[in-house]
C-alpha cells in the first residue's frame, strides 16, 4: 500500500476541468517532482491533495498509516506574510496547531519539537528574530521547520525556490535532499526542471501531455528531453 | 489634579473610565488580527451597520436597543468576513457597500420617523459618541464589563489558533484545522466589540480604536505576542488619557481618545524609525 494513491483524478475550478485522467502513486521515501508549464494546474493539484479544494472526479487515497492531515505543507508566500510581525519561534510552533486538539495552549513537548526542528533547519539562532526581516532563504527554512512540526512523514512543497538566488536555492535543495535521505517523503512542485531531474526519484509531468514515472524513464522520453533542452536554451 | 479627584467621585466618571479601558483593551487585541488580515475597514463598515440597526430600533421604539443592534451587527460581520476569499464582490467593495447602505438607511429612517425634536443632534451623537459614555446606566456598564471580559478571555484562550489562522489560513486547513470556525469566531467577537465601542467613540471613529494601537505596536515590535501586548497597553493608556483630558477640558470624549491614539502612533513611528 502506498502513502498516496491518485486514481483517474480530474481537477479544476467551478466544475471546469483543467486537468484530467491523472494517475500516480507516492511511496514511502519517494522524492516526487511535479513539473509543467505555467497554468497547467500544478498548484491546483497541490491544493486538491491537501483537501483545500474538492476534486471534480476520481479518488485520492491515503494509506500505509498516513492520514490525510499528516502532510506538512510549504506554501508559496502570501502578501500578508511579507509584513507580518511574528518571531521565528512563534511561526515554527504554529506548525503544532493540529496537535492541540482540544487544548488551548502548547505543551512542553510541542515547544521542544519546535526547537528540534529549528535546530534541524539551522535557524535556532534566529528564533527571536522577526520573520519579515529575514532573507528569502531564511524565511523558507522557517516555513520548512513549521511544516516539519506538522508532519513527520511527508512534505508538500510549492515552488520552494521562487525568488531565491542560485546559491541560496542550491542550499535549500540540499536541505530538502537531506530530509529525503532521513526518510521523509517529498512532493515538490517546481519550475526548475534541471533541479527536478537532479534530485527527484520520480517525475510527474502535467500539461497537455501527462507523464508519470521514475526520473530515469522520464529522461528517456521525448517529453523529458524536449523540456530539458528548452530550459537549457532559456537559461543560456 | 484636585479637579480630577473631584470628578472621580462621580459614579458616571468612574463608569466611563471602566468602560473606556475595557473597550480599548478588547478592540486593540483584535485590531492586530484585523489589520494583518487586511480588514482594517471592517470596524468602519460594521459600525455603520450598527448605526442603521440603532435607527431601526429607535423607530420601533425599543427600550433596549442592544437586542436589535448586536445580532444584526454579528450577522453582517459573519457575512463580510466570509466573503473574504472567493466571491463575486470582493472584500473591500462588500464592506463599502454594506457600510454606506446602512448609513444611508439609518439616517433616512431617523428622519422620516423622527420622535425627538433634535434629529441632527441624535445622529451626531450616534456618529461621534459625543456624550453617551458619560450617561451610561448601571445596566449598560455591567453588560459592557461582562462582554469585554468574555472577549478578552476568548482571545487569550484561542490566542494560538487566532495567530495560526491569521498567519497562514491555508496551512491551517491543510493541517486539518477548521479555519472557518476560527474566522467565524473572529467575526463574532469583532461585531461585539464594535457595538460596545459605539458608546465610547461613536460609529465614525471606531476604526481608530481598532487600527491605531495595532499599527503603533507593529512599528516597534517584531513578534506577534509583543505586538499584541504592546497594542493593548498603548490602547488602554490612550483611552485613559483621552477620557481624563476630555473631562478636564470639556472636549468630546471620542475624538479626544482618537487624537490620543494618533499621537501615540506618531511617537511609535518615530521610535520605530530611530531603531532602524
Amino acid at each position: 500500500m502506498a502513502y498516496l494513491c491518485v486514481k483517474d483524478l480530474s481537477l479544476g475550478y467551478d466544475g471546469k476541468a483543467i486537468l484530467s485522467n491523472l494517475d500516480f502513486t507516492v511511496n514511502e521515501g519517494d522524492y516526487l517532482c511535479i513539473v509543467g508549464e505555467n497554468g497547467s494546474g500544478k498548484t491546483t493539484l497541490m491544493k486538491t491533495l491537501l483537501h483545500l479544494q474538492q476534486p471534480i472526479s476520481g479518488t485520492i487515497t491515503f494509506g500505509d498509516g498516513l492520514s490525510s492531515n499528516e502532510i506538512g505543507y510549504l506554501p508559496q508566500q502570501t502578501l500578508v506574510q511579507r509584513d507580518f510581525p511574528a518571531s521565528v519561534a512563534e511561526i515554527v510552533l504554529s506548525g503544532c496547531q493540529a496537535r492541540l486538539k482540544n487544548r488551548f495552549f502548547y505543551s512542553r513537548e510541542e515547544k521542544k519539537l519546535a526547537e528540534e526542528n529549528m535546530e534541524r533547519m539551522r535557524i535556532s539562532d534566529l528564533s527571536d528574530k522577526c520573520y519579515r526581516e529575514l532573507s528569502g532563504g531564511q524565511q523558507q527554512r522557517v516555513l520548512l521547520a513549521r511544516a516539519l512540526c506538522a508532519a513527520r512523514k511527508i512534505l508538500l512543497l510549492d515552488e520552494p525556490v521562487t525568488g531565491l538566488d542560485p546559491r541560496v536555492s542550491a542550499e535549500l535543495y540540499g536541505l530538502i535532499n537531506d530530509l529525503n535521505r532521513q526518510g521523509i517523503t517529498i512532493i515538490m512542485i517546481s519550475h526548475d526542471i534541471s533541479a527536478a531531474v537532479r534530485y527527484a526519484s520520480h517525475i510527474l509531468h502535467i500539461g497537455s501531455k501527462i507523464y508519470f514515472g521514475t526520473k530515469e524513464d522520464y529522461l528517456k522520453t521525448s517529453l523529458g528531453q524536449y523540456f530539458l533542452q528548452a530550459q537549457e536554451v532559456s537559461n543560456g | 489634579m484636585d479637579k480630577l479627584f473631584v470628578y472621580l467621585q462621580y459614579p458616571f466618571v468612574r463608569y466611563a473610565l471602566i468602560v473606556g479601558v475595557l473597550i480599548a483593551l478588547c478592540s486593540s487585541l483584535l485590531g492586530v488580527t484585523l489589520v494583518l488580515k487586511r480588514f482594517s475597514f471592517i470596524g468602519d463598515g460594521l459600525s455603520h451597520v450598527a448605526f442603521g440597526a440603532m435607527a431601526v430600533a429607535g423607530v420601533l421604539n425599543l427600550s433596549n436597543e442592544m437586542i436589535v443592534v448586536l445580532p444584526v451587527t454579528v450577522i453582517c460581520a459573519i457575512l463580510l468576513l466570509r466573503t473574504g476569499n472567493d466571491t463575486k464582490i470582493k472584500g473591500d467593495a462588500a464592506i463599502a457597500m454594506i457600510s454606506v447602505g446602512a448609513l444611508a438607511f439609518g439616517y433616512l429612517l431617523m428622519n422620516i420617523f423622527s420622535t425627538s425634536a433634535n434629529v441632527s443632534g441624535d445622529v451626531c451623537s450616534t456618529l461621534f459618541g459625543s456624550t453617551s459614555i458619560l450617561t451610561l446606566s448601571r445596566w449598560e456598564v455591567w453588560l459592557c464589563v461582562v462582554l469585554s471580559l468574555a472577549v478578552a478571555a476568548i482571545f487569550i484562550l484561542f490566542y494560538n489558533r487566532i495567530f495560526a489562522v491569521t498567519f497562514d489560513e491555508n496551512f491551517s486547513r491543510a493541517a486539518g484545522v477548521n479555519a472557518d470556525r476560527y474566522n467565524l469566531l473572529i467575526a463574532v467577537i469583532t461585531a461585539v466589540i464594535i457595538v460596545l465601542a459605539m458608546n465610547l467613540v461613536g460609529s465614525l471613529l471606531i476604526s481608530a480604536l481598532v487600527i491605531f494601537p495595532a499599527l503603533s505596536a507593529m512599528r516597534i515590535y517584531g513578534s506577534f505576542r509583543s505586538v499584541t501586548i504592546c497594542s493593548a497597553i498603548l490602547s488602554v493608556v490612550s483611552a485613559l488619557g483621552g477620557i481624563l483630558v476630555s473631562i478636564a477640558f470639556g472636549t468630546p470624549v471620542g475624538s479626544t481618545i482618537v487624537a490620543a491614539d494618533a499621537l501615540v502612533f506618531g511617537i511609535c513611528w518615530l521610535i520605530g524609525s530611530l531603531k532602524k
